[in-house]
């Protein structure tokens, strides 16, 4: 039995402790703005955050979440349903084409801006290169990216902040 | 030459009364020239149409049911823009629904109680629509999303008739009801106003009696400059549902009580299972069923990694076949013997012959002669394809991501023996399209596995099942030769090549040489081909942007000037150019190690220009920006219009740069995005899109961007580099190599 909470809401599954986060999530937990891509952790269409990590679950079993915070796409808004400064950013700037990849991107981007309010290309670079989008609207994230950190996306926002039981198990 | 699709108004348009109240207006357009399909399994008789439907209901909600798919191209809401303006109605008031359930549609009976509720149908008006709605019936066969198509036919023809005929019966209902001339009555914002006594009624209010009016075929369409919708900005209607995780993508159908399937296709294209021990998968936990489908076997468990594991326990052994002996050499020396035979020996069909080529050739003072190659390519969407089914006695349901809905519908039926009026696909957003999710390979085959399994099933393609059963870019070789001059006119062009699919006209140039021969041959593999975003014009393109430039340097011209020169006579393909060569700076002297390279390619009715700046460091080419300049005619969406300028180049991009599928043993080798790379975040360049609406015919958006970026690429290469890239993808070459070697040789 793996315990963990997955956007601030406890979750137990008892299934096999190596079966990918992803499929954990998707099939058993039925929340599937989390997308399959690749299963080799290359796209980043999988990115969730582990206790605020951008991590792919693809290739991270259920078993590392164990008494750990999961935060999917679907945990982003706040409590009232209000957008993630990341999530308005992107529709400000009409990033999202097909969308698959979408959830994957904010998800990295969320991570970057906890972590660096103001990131230059290069830190985006870094950051953003392991999501692929195959309608190419790279230029579109950045842009959305840098819209956010210049609402001072972490100043305002804090999703820990809208989720006391994830915030306690950090 | 012919056009991707020529579109004519003939057909009809029709009109009733919505159910409660309210008006509907059915536009249905017959499509003139067929050549233009590129889904084959579609393609039967000649008189099959495109429809589109417009309801106005009591409330005043307009909503356009529009059978085209969105997989990410902002199409739905462009022609939501279309519908509105013309009819003058408050963008807020109007929505948008993709032809549901589309048996429903094909279906008179359904379609009718859908569109009409349960509203009696004016007796004078029911040949009409009984007769719109048996057309329907045939019609919605051609249901696809391509070609670029979506807003310069459906958008054109379709909404904008159907809009500015709404408008025409809401003004005579609006004087009927007054008593006034229709010439003095004026619309805006879903209200029509009387001005000189100031009355004013809404569309909501007028709608019930408009619905008692024919529609007329030929309504007057507004001139640009009255546009108000068409043409500004609007936020599209998908995205919020795309940056919060819930839309529906095909993948995240869910169907009580379904399993999932993990698939392994033969390896080689025509090969089969010859026998299957499946009893150690059988054992592991949660596997349900091993499903032997003759080409490929599945393994069905309560989960689909549980399917992917137990697959690989599953020991199959695959019937040899002669395609066992093809590689990608063996392929590419194929293609060269048949070009150069079929160029030899006179046996190629010409798609241009014109002037007197052979005495030009004979004549010239310089002939230059080059060979470019281009890999098969793989789309590899994000979304690995998929689909869940669902199959009960005769009636079957597939939750898909279609680009062809009504093409899947068929096919399934076909494939399982099903009367297609029992085969309901239900659509859902595509993770990606670019003409792969024309085809309906993963449809059929969860189909099959749920039939065989009796309850319903979603499968999952892995990633290198994605890669190694697609339907390709063909791999493609292209010779040419060229005649100049002594004083630098370019006097003859001749181009020999294989694999002619759509558009027909992909070859051509538009440059006023006197002497062409444009020829090609078959050369045909055993792998699978199908309609790759821009489809012939993204090998096309690169070839004979990439050889004008090698024209240009042996004629001792400018390559942009020499464009210029040879499109004295086309005035719109020189603004587009012009203005990306102005806005990237063309002429300005370019730094050691870096280049400039610039294309122009029409397709799909649309002319793009780009320039393409790069630097060579470290013996690779990183590309720094990308001006792209187009001219659509008008651009409905600027802003979605750019944003597929942006989208085609990436795409364009990643192929250039990188994308090689490769073939050993029959075998596509390629698996995920470490031996199929593709442009990240890092690698992308900025890109600037400049748009010139010239008013001209309508083009397409979602292909014309691709074609271009990879000559402009090699051009640029080229400055910065000295090597013509002349097979693509430009990773395979060591440009450090050839620095040290033009160092030896000065």
């Amino acid at each position: 039995m793996i315990t963990f909470t997955l956007n601030g809401a406890e979750q137990s599954l008892d299934i096999d402790p190596n079966t990918p986060l992803l499929w954990a999530i998707r099939e058993n937990l039925q929340l599937t703005g989390t997308k399959f891509g690749c299963g080799v952790a290359q796209c980043g269409a999988c990115t969730v955050h582990l206790n605020g990590q951008a991590i792919r679950s693809c290739v991270t079993p259920l078993a590392a979440a164990q008494g750990s915070a999961v935060t999917t796409i679907e945990g982003l808004a706040s409590a009232e349903g209000v957008m993630h400064p990341i999530q308005e950013a992107w529709v400000a700037e009409q990033v999202p084409q097909c969308g698959y990849c979408q959830s994957g991107q904010i998800m990295s981007a969320v991570a970057l801006l906890e972590q660096n309010s103001n990131p230059d290309d290069a830190a985006i670079n870094a950051a953003m290169s392991g999501n692929i989008c195959r309608c190419g609207m790279y230029g579109r994230i950045r842009k959305a990216i840098k819209r956010a950190a210049g609402e001072s996306v972490v100043g305002v926002f804090d999703p820990k902040a809208n989720n006391p039981q994830e915030a306690s198990n950090v | 030459m012919s056009k991707l699709g020529k579109w004519s108004r003939r057909g009809f348009i029709a009109g009733g009364v919505v159910a409660g109240g309210g008006l509907v207006i059915g536009v249905a357009l017959r499509q003139g020239d067929r050549r233009g399909d590129v889904i084959s399994s579609v393609t039967t008789d000649g008189d099959e149409l495109l429809n589109i439907w417009v309801k106005i209901n009591e409330a005043g909600e307009i909503t356009a049911i529009v059978p085209h798919s969105e997989m990410g191209q902002g199409a739905q809401t462009a022609l939501a823009q279309m519908l509105a303006d013309e009819m003058d109605a408050k963008w807020s008031d109007v929505g948008f629904e993709e032809a549901p359930a589309t048996d429903d549609y094909a279906n008179w009976a359904l379609g009718k109680g859908f569109i009409l509720g349960d509203a009696a149908v004016p007796e004078a008006l029911v040949p009409t629509v009984d007769g719109a709605f048996y057309q329907v019936a045939k019609a919605m066969r051609l249901q696809i999303t391509g070609g670029s198509a979506s807003v310069r036919t459906t958008g054109l023809h379709g909404m904008r008739v159907a809009g500015a005929a709404a408008r025409e019966m809401l003004i005579k209902a609006a004087a009927g009801k007054w008593q006034v001339a229709e010439s003095e009555l004026s619309a805006s914002e879903s209200v029509i106003t009387h001005v000189a006594s100031g009355r004013t009624a809404t569309y909501a209010e007028l709608a019930s009696s408009a619905a008692l009016f024919s529609p007329s075929p030929t309504p007057k369409l507004k001139d640009i400059a009255d546009f108000k919708i068409m043409g500004k900005h609007v936020e599209r209607h998908d995205i919020p549902s795309k940056v919060d995780g819930t839309a529906e993508f095909g993948i995240d159908a869910q169907v009580p009580g379904m399993q999932y399937a993990a698939i392994k296709a033969a390896p080689v294209f025509g090969s089969a299972v010859a026998s299957i021990d499946s009893s150690k998968a059988e054992q592991r936990a949660g596997v349900t069923q091993v499903v032997n489908l003759g080409d490929a076997v599945a393994v069905v468990a309560s989960g689909y990694w549980l399917a992917e594991q137990a697959l690989k326990d599953v020991n199959v052994k695959w019937t040899k076949t002669s395609n066992d002996a093809v590689n990608t050499e063996s392929m590419r020396e194929q293609f060269r013997n048949d070009i150069t035979n079929a160029a030899a020996d006179g046996s190629s069909t010409s798609d241009v012959e014109l002037g007197d080529f052979t005495k030009a050739f004979a004549s010239a003072e310089r002939v230059l002669e080059a060979t470019y190659e281009v890999p098969f390519l793989a789309h590899a969407c994000m979304e690995p394809m998929n689909a869940t089914a669902s199959v009960n006695g005769e009636m079957c349901e597939v939750w898909v991501g279609a680009q062809n809905p009504m093409g899947f519908r068929y096919e399934v039926a076909t494939a399982l023996e099903l009367d297609p009026e029992n085969v309901t696909i239900h659509q859902h957003f595509m993770g990606g399209g670019f003409g792969r999710r024309s085809i309906a390979d993963s449809a059929i085959q969860a189909a099959m596995i749920a039939r065989e399994l009796g309850t319903p099933v979603k499968l999952i393609w892995s990633r290198a099942e994605d890669m190694q059963h697609d339907i390709y870019r063909p791999g493609v070789t292209s010779k040419f030769r060229a005649a100049v001059a002594a004083n630098g006119e370019v006097l003859a062009w001749d181009n020999v090549y294989h694999e002619k699919h759509e558009p027909a006209e992909a070859p051509v140039i538009p440059y006023a040489i006197t002497a062409q021969h444009i020829h090609h041959t078959d050369s045909p593999t055993h792998l699978p081909f199908g309609p790759w975003r821009s489809v012939d014009h993204s090998q096309h393109g690169f070839f004979t942007e990439a050889f004008f430039d090698e024209v240009a340097e042996a004629a001792g011209e400018d390559p942009y000037q020499l464009r210029r020169k040879l499109l004295a006579d086309k005035p719109r393909h020189l603004k587009v150019l012009d203005l990306a060569a102005e806005k990237a700076g063309w002429g300005e002297p370019i730094a050691e190690g870096k280049g400039r390279g610039i294309s122009l390619q029409e397709s799909f009715g649309s002319l793009v220009a780009q320039v393409v700046d790069v630097t060579l460091a470290g013996g690779k080419i990183g590309v720094d920006r990308v001006v792209c300049a187009i001219d659509a005619g008008f651009a409905v969406s600027p802003d979605g219009l750019t944003a597929q300028m942006e989208s085609g180049i990436i795409y364009g991009l990643s192929a250039a740069m990188y994308g090689e599928v490769s073939v050993e043993n029959g075998a596509v080798q390629q698996t995920a995005f470490h031996d199929y790379p593709v442009t990240r975040m890092a690698d992308s360049p900025v890109i600037e899109t400049y748009i010139l609406d010239s008013g001209e015919a309508m083009g397409g958006a979602g292909e014309p961007g691709t074609p271009g970026i990879a000559p402009a690429l090699a051009n640029a290469i080229y400055q910065a580099t000295g090597t013509r890239v002349r097979k693509l993808p430009v990773s395979q070459y060591d440009f450090n190599y050839r620095i040290e070697e033009t160092e030896e040789l000065g």
